[in-house]
């Protein structure tokens, strides 16, 4: 499969991008009092990395070392069996018990909302925690199942051929979201 | 993404990406094996057979708990107990399991190239569980994987496999496995069990129990297969012992002090090993057991998801 894209617009800059991130977090914190019950897990790939980076935030404000847990959650999708490649597994860690916790779901993008779905199936197999909350960067409509996030950078509503990317300084060099449009492949 | 076939028949087959996409994923599957609840729902609706026509402990459950951990479905067959006796062929059964819509037969079998006279009639997808001598995969790949945890890199490794090589196909497997991976491995046994096949592979051989324990990272220890052997290819088991156990004392003299041990099993205590040994803080022997299950995840793993893949199949 050949996907290529072509860029569209910038929907925010790095400027634009860290202000987000450091909004999600004092909301986060806000909502949050008891933040030594807090356990953020990102889902891979991207949300992984947001999840590092709102958990530094949040230990520099509150400094109680947050715990960062990753979520892969292929083995858990409900597309295996519809359509191909065969998607490669990442490692899943969870940073200890989650029991009674409150676990903090964090992605780059929610779109149809079937990710969110498999990662919380993966959450409830690993234990019971107290409450799960999501947090996005960017909520961009198109859903399948009833799941809304908690938190959202910036909500837009998009074709079926264009794309969400997120890139973030940890692993893109930049901190920026933009519109990509699909114009090759099936996606 | 470099697994892309339908059966697992041997490792002679595997371009060593195929070998480290196997342990990678496999790698990833232990951690469902550390979970409070260890199970992942990933084969749900994947129907796999467990065909076994040779007696097993550690290889059928092995498979068998690996499909449960995917919530596959798995039916097993044992020859003593099915028409085999009754007069039926392999084909005629491994068909009529197949016409119950199984996805996956796992064949365990006597006679060597059985599980590829499969693989090539039917459309389920094939795995050896081991073929008479010839090639017992899944094994070689979860030796590999507990040397790639104890061990930094393969290259240069010097491993020393003693014992039935001729008879082992465990034997031929690792050997073509770690010769890919580009270990350095000495066969040590009595003439009679060294099989002329391995010349081409750079291995060395030795007939001195004594002269092959020093320098060596890995002693990989094989039982006597006496169920294979036809004639006599050893005067008597007391003087195999007197030459070709590994005892305490030999491995004290001889070997390095970082020296590990590893064995698939069934263990023969007191002949091709001493007892002391198979307990002691060198024996990986328990390891190997626990990699089997979540290498096993990973082959069915990596074999379905390729045949749910409409555009290939």
């Amino acid at each position: 499969m050949n996907i290529k894209f072509k860029e569209k617009r910038i929907l925010m800059d790095k400027k634009e991008t860290e202000r987000t991130i450091e909004r999600l977090s004092s909301e986060i914190i806000k909502d949050n009092p008891d933040i030594e019950a807090l356990c953020i897990m990102g889902i891979r790939k991207r949300g992984d990395v947001l999840a590092k980076r709102l958990a530094n935030i949040l230990r520099k404000s509150t400094s109680w070392e947050i715990k960062v847990g990753v979520l892969d959650i292929t083995l858990y999708r409900d597309d295996l069996t519809i359509y191909g490649p065969k998607p490669i597994i990442g490692s899943t860690y969870f940073p200890g018990s989650i029991d009674g916790k409150e676990v903090l779901l964090v992605d780059d993008v929610i779109y149809t909302g079937r990710t969110i779905r498999s990662a919380l199936d993966e959450i409830m197999d690993y234990g019971r925690p107290l409450r799960i909350k999501l947090a996005v960067m960017v909520n961009r409509g198109g859903r399948e199942l009833p799941i809304l996030p908690d938190y959202t950078g910036i909500s837009v509503e998009l074709g079926e051929k264009e794309e969400i990317q997120v890139l973030l300084k940890e692993t893109d060099k930049e901190d920026m979201v933009k519109v990509v449009e699909v114009f090759n492949g099936v996606r | 993404m470099e697994l892309d076939r339908k059966d697992l028949l041997g490792i002679q087959d595997l371009s060593n990406d195929e070998i480290e996409e196997i342990l990678t994923t496999a790698e990833y599957m232990e951690e469902i094996l550390t979970r409070p609840i260890k199970k992942a729902p990933t084969l749900r609706g994947i129907t796999v057979a467990n065909l076994f026509f040779e007696p097993s402990t550690r290889t059928l459950n092995s498979f068998i708990l690996a499909e449960k951990r995917l919530s596959a479905d798995s039916i097993n067959f044992s020859a003593a107990s099915s028409s085999v006796l009754k007069g039926e062929t392999l084909l005629d059964t491994a068909k009529n399991i197949q016409a119950m819509e199984v996805d996956v037969m796992v064949v365990r079998h006597s006679e060597p190239g059985s599980p590829h006279f499969l693989a090539k009639r039917l459309k389920a997808s094939v795995i050896n569980a081991g073929d008479g001598c010839h090639e017992h995969p899944t094994q070689a790949l979860l030796d590999i994987m507990t040397i790639k945890k104890n061990f930094p890199t393969f290259k240069g490794l010097k491993v020393a496999i003693i014992g039935d090589i001729k008879h082992s196909r465990v034997s031929r497997s690792l050997i073509l496995g770690l010769n890919k991976m580009g270990a350095k491995i000495t066969v040590c046994a009595p003439p009679t069990l060294l099989p002329l096949w391995l010349e081409p592979f750079g291995v060395e051989f030795e007939y001195s129990l004594e002269k092959t324990l020093p320098g060596k990272d890995i002693l990989y220890i094989l039982r006597i297969q006496k169920e294979r052997q036809e004639e006599s290819f050893i005067p008597s088991q007391r003087e195999y012992i007197k030459n070709y156990s590994l005892t305490y004392e030999k491995l004290k003299k001889f070997a390095s002090k970082e020296v590990v041990i590893m064995h698939p099993g069934p263990i023969n205590r007191g002949i091709e090993i001493e007892s002391r040994i198979a307990d002691s803080e060198y024996s990986l022997v328990l390891n190997q057991v626990t990699s089997g299950v979540a290498v096993r995840m990973s082959v069915l793993y990596l074999l379905t998801q390729r045949k749910l893949d409409g555009s290939k199949n």
